[in-house]
């Protein structure tokens, strides 16, 4: 019975009751709450769906937002955002956890459009979109002009009134869109479009008048900016006020500050252009009359400079006078400069003849001989001086005066030699002794 | 030299003036500049008044085509209605 009442009092849950229980409770009491946080480990897999954790300094939610709740946001979930959500609580069982499924989320601070502004515009300034290089130059002048903005707003009205103004004669092609509600986008896109397929026009303006960022926010669309992008015509963009800068604006070859600014910057002031024409046309004339009257001189100057040929004959005639007289005076002071000239150098010449010179030789000549026959005296005197010494010494010398002071001479026979050694002598040799007078043949014993 | 843009025409036109006022053409030269000169300024001023004014709008029906007609005050209903 204890036991029974034990088993009675004691209320088992299996795992799936106590979870059931939980979750009843937790999904009650917790169907709708605002919750705030940031969002981390967030994870997108190819179901579409969200998941991640929203925490704060100390505790963490896991949390799901589901495909269809998600596509609703005008911003991308990103990891360390911070939200505020609306959601329901509710228990997991497979995993026995409990999480927020959320149903809308906004970015904390800074409104989701905002967000999504950046966001949008960091994306296609990386990809490249808003690059100077791509911007196409404005036509000077259009033929045809597409507007595209809403047809009842104050911009299309601006827009007309200045070209008008500007230029009366442009052809104006208006494409209706919507400019802001859902369907703007997909309008503006369709307008973008058929502008290029279809009118080919030379420039697009792109305008919307003044309005919230809410209300330009189609114009903050990626699919319209990509559509700007892939136009091969001109865009000018004027989109809101002056402070306002949509990405479309950054999109777009030129943005204007106003749709009016928009339509003078395609316009050109057609008053200004004729009377630029005409004034290029005048300057044509002016200087081609100019350029006349200057060949005109130039002729006139020309024709005064030609004379008559037998004038000029005449002048030639004078010439051919003047000249001759001027040889002639020049010829007869030449000749007497010649004169002198030959003068001297005949008296140079006369100074040289060979008269004058062999007159002069001559006199040399006897100076010479004079001198020569004095020398020639003076050395045979001397020569007779020497030749009488010598001769005495000669005398002196001669063997035969010896001989006549009684001396003799013995020389042996045959050969004559001088004796002077009585031992070369050997008996019964043959000699010759020489004598003042005469000679004596002997023989020695 | 029609198939000239407005603003070739002009540029062109611009140059033949600057030379033609620098003196330096002989006249045969100038002379041809001359005519060229002023069909140039012909030309565009013809330009300038050929295009005649028109505002249309255009609506693009379901079925792709697409209907021009003259903008006028009574159109601008359409849209939002």
């Amino acid at each position: 019975m204890d036991q029974e009442n034990n088993h009675s009092s004691r209320q088992i849950f299996t795992v799936s009751q106590l979870t059931q229980n939980i979750k009843s409770l937790l999904e009650k009491s917790f169907s709708m709450v605002w919750i705030s946080g940031e969002i981390s480990n967030l994870r997108i897999p190819s179901s579409g769906h969200s998941y991640f954790t929203l925490k704060d300094e100390t505790a963490q939610i896991p949390s799901v937002m589901f495909r269809g709740q998600l596509r609703q946001l005008r911003f991308k979930l990103e990891d360390g955002l911070n939200v505020v959500g609306l959601g329901r609580i509710s228990v997991y069982e497979p995993r026995g956890i409990y999480q927020i499924i959320l149903e809308y989320v906004e970015p904390k601070g800074a409104g989701a459009l905002q967000l999504a502004f950046e966001q949008t515009k960091r994306k296609l300034y990386e990809e490249g979109l808003f690059d100077e290089v791509r911007k196409k130059p404005l036509p000077f002048l259009p033929n045809t002009v597409c507007v595209i903005t809403s047809p009842t707003g104050a911009a299309i009205q601006d827009i007309l009134n200045i070209i008008s103004r500007r230029f009366s004669t442009l052809c104006i092609k208006v494409l209706p869109v919507r400019v802001q509600g859902s369907d703007a986008p997909r309008e503006i896109v369709a307008a973008l479009e058929l502008a290029n397929q279809k009118i080919a026009p030379d420039v697009i303006i792109l305008a919307r008048g003044g309005g919230s960022i809410e209300d330009l926010a189609a114009f903050n669309s990626e699919s319209v900016a990509r559509a700007i992008y892939a136009s091969d015509i001109p865009i000018v963009s004027a989109i809101g006020h002056e402070t306002d800068f949509t990405i479309s604006d950054f999109v777009s070859d030129v943005r204007a500050p106003t749709p009016s600014a928009a339509a003078e910057l395609v316009t050109p002031v057609k008053a200004d252009l004729l009377s630029r024409c005409l004034e290029l046309r005048q300057r044509c004339y002016q200087s081609m009359s100019q350029i006349l009257s200057t060949y005109e001189d130039r002729l006139d100057r020309l024709l005064r400079s030609v004379v008559h040929p037998i004038k000029k004959v005449e002048a030639f005639q004078q010439r051919i006078d003047e000249l001759i007289g001027r040889l002639e005076r020049s010829n007869s002071g030449l000749i007497r400069d010649r004169h002198a000239k030959l003068n001297e150098i005949h008296f140079r010449l006369k100074n040289c003849a060979p008269s004058s010179r062999l007159q002069m030789i001559r006199s040399q000549v006897e100076i010479l001989s004079f001198r020569l026959l004095k020398a020639n005296e003076k050395f045979t005197l001397f020569l007779q001086d020497r030749i009488g010494g010598l001769n005495a010494k000669l005398h002196a010398l001669n063997p035969k005066a010896v001989l006549e002071r009684g001396y003799s001479i013995t020389r042996r026979l045959p050969d004559l030699a001088v004796v002077m050694d009585a031992s070369e002598v050997q008996s019964g040799q043959a000699l010759e002794i020489l004598l003042a007078k005469g000679k004596i043949k002997a023989k020695s014993e | 030299m029609s198939k000239l843009s407005f603003e070739k025409a002009l540029e062109r036109l611009e140059s033949i003036v600057q030379e033609m006022e620098s003196g330096e053409l002989s006249l045969e030269n100038a002379l041809k500049k001359f005519e060229e000169g002023v069909k140039l300024s012909q030309l565009c001023t013809q330009k300038l008044n050929e295009t005649e004014k028109k505002i249309t709008i255009l609506m693009e029906q379901s079925d792709g085509t697409v209907v021009e007609k003259p903008f006028s005050e009574t159109d601008q209903d359409e849209i939002d209605g």
